[in-house]
């Protein structure tokens, strides 16, 4: 029309992406227990259903405190009008002791450090306007969450540049592949303004080791430029090794004084540790004071609601809630992942090993008709309008290599589940019955493939069932 | 070390403007009536107060509209799940209706075209970003909201040009003042992408004119320009003349209008007197937009808790209905003793018959006729009346000695007080006043559906001023 900007009429809001359209076919055909037994099974939300009883008794508990009230008495006025950017100082006092806690109370936060957010969308996107301009971008180690592309980049200019990490050690972040998206950024005429990594990851659901983020601080020292921990999943760590933050690490190697200090900056939200998404309870740290300045002005476009910080509040001040809540929901969480990963797993499919997040890293490469994202996209469509599950293709997270998926598991019950794993059986055993004149070919990459993937999450799976008795 | 962006790192948020000096005082030395007598009164906040026994009598009958009440804690799962940025079924179809009544029911509103957006002031922003490159401009009408600076140019790169409007004809916007804007614009090489226009009008508390709502939108069809009518201010329409919206016009028989070109910014934070619920809403004839708006909303989305609880609220009619009338009255009953305090020591302000605040006319307590001396004079009021209120200049007044000041944020005691501290500094300096004709409360017209005659003073009657900046700083809305 041109009567409209370009955001408009351009497609960086990223929803045309397969990512989104899962969701879309989802919507057309959602799968229920009685009435749509047929159904799209949800497999491709990353989303915590598991532990709602907890909040739910916590509220049936605590009339006083959720209820507009204080003392018995209203403060529905005084929530009202509260607009104040600052946010409700109980409330940030509350989310940093909470972030504190996760974090095995390793590291402390100070509350006139954090400025809150309409979500970890908004928090990401306002790091973005403070940190970034047209013409800069920030590296992302790939595979990474398909919203960052409308998140980081659409309504800000910013450009994403990949960081390609591969199968062949975990997706784990090296030094030559941070250095070769910085030389590819600088080819393309791209100021690198930082690196941001989503850790726990998704979609990976792995926590990132010590190792590697040393080798981030010293790549950030070196170039000069701000790093962001998106660590929205950091109280879905079921497993071990434990979570380490960024945070520690600086702390551990003293360098509170140094100017990286200050370029380090952390996204949180309530969403996915708290399965609350719906509050839109997000936030960003950070140890600069000029990017807490700005981001808090910046928050005016998506203030958190008075009456959600109240709430919130009451709840996350309740240390005997927060520690029972984080114990159990971690459990839950741990039951569920390796069901699913033993359910794949008599299909016979294998995932990257994994001790967070809400989700698997699946691996089916091996039933790929050939190593391409064109395979991948036939395979994920046969999945989807088949096998009728809705999982998210590796290529819609920008992994550098074809046949990986996403798969969540905290969103469905466990009998979901089981119908979920006996689904994809079925169509794996069907696949291997038509598919008799390339079998020889996929028997040997299959069995060189799968021999790998199953050592780590067998194993895994036999640690875990001797932990959980 | 790398910088920081020049958004973040310049002055676009708007907050370095030396009105701050006013929020400083109050925040120093907030008035309160037991425990700091003498402290400033802040009168440059543009909030509803005078609403709340009502809402908590429906709060206190409906404990299922809160999640956290046994009633209502069985929703409480699927409402903190719920984060679809289409919202939630019931909270657009409540939000529709509302909007419908406050406009007594001459129109309906499509909750399809409802999207959310971070309060009126996420909205705005969304809006340019929809509707406008970075470079591009839109016409705004002075005087207006500081807030716009910020909003629509901060982030989005958008430029503002004024529409001048002056006192000699109660600020009215003309073809010609549209007209000469446009030009300017042309002339600094800015394409201009729409007009915004507040109606009810943040800060004269006046309402447009059929004519000139129509003026309007043959202006912007003219020229294929956007028209955005914020409108957060309808429900406090306290007295005739009757609000007219866009929305209404766009239907009458003999305006030609291009439907893709009109969009309306709403909010409850006027209305309802909600801003710490950060419900905003863009409302869009063009589906391009609501498309597109709908998906930037994701930036800004409602709490769910807060969707909850206003589908609940504003389903219930006859709840709707009680609101909409006691909060003219309330509000026409405050206007009406503050003005009429205001004219019996002399001060007069543009007539107005909608929003939270007054115009009031202090050019007659200028020094001199520039924004200098508007300044002191301001200076003076925080300094020695102790009222924060907020200079025309930081609404890009073109002319000097006026000030927006707002009354129904305060108690009736508060508001007695502010208006004795007036009086004795208007009557310290009483060698500048100019004797007003007397008006009677009772004879004034309360609403469309009261028939009492009305005698007020003569129209747009201003006079000498104080000057109380506001800041717009710390608080999100002025």
């Amino acid at each position: 029309m041109g009567l409209l900007s370009r955001k408009v009429t351009c497609n960086s809001h990223g929803q045309d992406s397969s990512y989104f359209l899962g969701w879309q076919e989802y919507e057309k055909n959602p799968y229920h227990e009685v009435n749509n037994p047929q159904g799209i099974i949800q497999m491709g939300l990353a989303e915590n259903q598991l532990s709602f009883d907890l909040p739910e008794s916590w509220l049936a508990k605590n009339a006083d405190a959720a209820g507009f009230k204080r003392d018995g008495q209203s403060i529905f006025k005084e929530l009202a009008l509260f607009q104040d950017y600052h946010g409700l100082p109980a409330f940030k006092k509350a989310l940093v002791d909470f972030m504190a806690e996760i974090r095995g109370n390793k590291v402390t936060f100070d509350p006139n450090h954090i400025v809150l957010t309409a979500g970890a969308t908004s928090a990401n996107e306002t790091l973005m306007f403070c940190l970034a301009e047209q013409g800069d971008a920030f590296l992302l180690p790939t595979p990474y969450y398909p919203g960052f592309d409308r998140d980081l980049k659409w309504r800000t200019g910013v450009e994403i540049v990949p960081i390609q990490c591969t199968s062949s050690n975990r997706f784990q972040i090296t030094a030559p592949a941070l250095e070769e998206a910085y030389q590819q950024a600088q080819r393309k005429n791209l100021r690198v303004k930082g690196v941001l990594v989503t850790n726990p990851s998704n979609p990976l659901g792995t926590t990132m080791r010590r190792d590697e983020l040393d080798l981030l601080i010293n790549f950030i020292t070196d170039k000069e430029i701000h790093l962001i921990s998106d660590e929205i999943y950091s109280g879905t760590v079921f497993s071990s090794p434990g979570f380490v933050s960024i945070m520690e690490v600086l702390k551990d190697r003293s360098l509170e004084q140094t100017p990286v200090w200050e370029r380090v900056h952390i996204v949180y939200s309530l969403s996915k540790d708290l399965g609350l998404p719906g509050f839109r309870v997000g936030a960003i740290y950070s140890n600069d004071p000029i990017v807490v300045a700005a981001a808090t002005k910046m928050s005016s476009f998506g203030l958190v609601s008075s009456q959600t910080q109240y709430l919130l509040s009451a709840m996350l001040s309740d240390k005997k809630f927060t520690k029972e809540y984080m114990a159990k929901n971690h459990k839950r969480l741990q039951k569920q992942q390796s069901k699913l990963v033993s359910g794949l797993e008599k299909a016979g499919i294998g995932c990257l090993e994994s001790n967070a997040g809400l989700f698997c890293w699946v691996d089916m490469r091996h039933l790929l008709s050939s190593n391409t994202f064109e395979a991948e996209m036939e395979l994920w469509k046969r999945i989807v309008y088949d096998v009728k599950l809705n999982i998210s293709p590796g290529s819609s997270c920008h992994c550098s290599e074809p046949g990986w998926f996403r798969v969540c598991f905290s969103n469905i019950s466990e009998d979901t589940l089981k119908l979920a794993m006996q689904r994809l059986k079925s169509f794996v055993d069907s696949i291997a019955i038509n598919d008799q004149s390339h079998q020889e070919l996929k028997n040997s990459r299959k069995k060189f493939r799968t021999k790998w993937v199953f050592r780590l999450s067998f194993q895994s799976f036999h640690d875990r069932e001797q932990d959980e008795r | 070390m790398v910088a920081m962006s020049k958004i973040a790192t310049g002055n676009g948020h708007g907050e370095n403007s030396p009105y701050f000096d006013g929020w400083k005082a109050y925040e120093t030395n907030p008035f309160h009536p037991t425990e700091r007598p003498e402290g400033v009164i802040q009168m440059g906040l543009a909030e509803n107060q005078l609403c709340f026994n009502l809402i908590k009598n429906w709060l206190i009958k409906h404990p299922e509209a809160s999640l956290c009440t046994p009633q209502g804690v069985n929703k409480f799962k699927e409402t903190a799940l719920f984060q679809d940025y289409h919202g939630m079924p019931e909270f657009r179809q409540a939000v529709a209706k509302f909007m419908g009544k406050v406009r007594g029911d001459r129109v309906k509103f499509d909750p399809d075209r409802i999207v959310m957006s971070g309060g009126a002031t996420g909205a705005h922003e969304m809006v340019a970003f929809c509707l406008a490159d970075p470079g591009e401009a839109f016409l705004v009408p002075t005087p207006y909201y500081p807030g716009f600076d910020r909003d629509l140019k901060w982030r989005t790169g958008v430029e503002l040009v004024p529409v001048n409007c002056e006192s000699y004809n109660n600020f009215k916007i003309t073809r010609n003042a549209l007209e000469a804007a446009y030009v300017k614009a042309q002339e600094a090489n800015l394409r201009v992408k729409g007009l915004l226009i507040t109606n009810p009008s943040n800060p004269l508390g006046t309402i447009l004119d059929r004519d000139t709502l129509k003026s309007m939108v043959r202006f912007i069809n003219d020229k294929n320009i956007h028209l955005i009518g914020d409108e957060i201010y309808a429900a406090t329409v306290f007295m005739e003349p009757e609000f007219v919206s866009i929305s209404e016009i766009i239907e009458e028989e003999d305006v030609e209008c291009n439907r893709d070109l009109i969009h309306i910014v709403y909010s409850l934070s006027k209305d309802m007197g909600f801003p710490g619920f950060r419900v905003g809403i863009v409302y869009s004839y063009n589906d391009s937009v609501v498309s597109c708006a709908r998906k930037m909303s994701s930036f800004g989305l409602v709490s769910s808790q807060t969707q909850h609880l206003i589908a609940s609220m504003l389903s219930d009619g006859e709840f709707v209905d009680n609101f909409i009338t006691e909060n003219k009255e309330l509000l026409f009953k405050r206007h009406k003793y503050f003005t009429w305090s205001l004219s019996q020591v002399g001060i007069g302000c543009l007539k107005g018959n909608s929003g939270l605040f007054i115009w009031m006319d202090l050019r007659k307590l200028l020094k001199e006729k520039t924004f200098a001396a508007e300044m002191e004079l301001w200076r003076v009021i925080i300094n020695e009346v102790k009222l924060n209120v907020s200079p025309g200049s930081s609404f890009h007044c073109e002319e000097p000695g006026w000030f927006r000041v707002c009354f129904a944020n305060m108690d009736d005691h508060t508001m007695k007080v502010a208006l004795l501290r007036i009086r004795t500094f208007v009557l310290k300096n009483n060698e500048a006043m100019v004797p007003l004709k007397l008006c009677r409360p009772s004879s004034l017209k309360l609403s469309l559906s009261r028939s009492l005659s009305r005698r007020m003073e003569a129209p747009g009657i201003m006079s000498p001023h104080s000057p109380l900046p506001q800041s717009p700083l710390v608080r999100a809305r002025t």
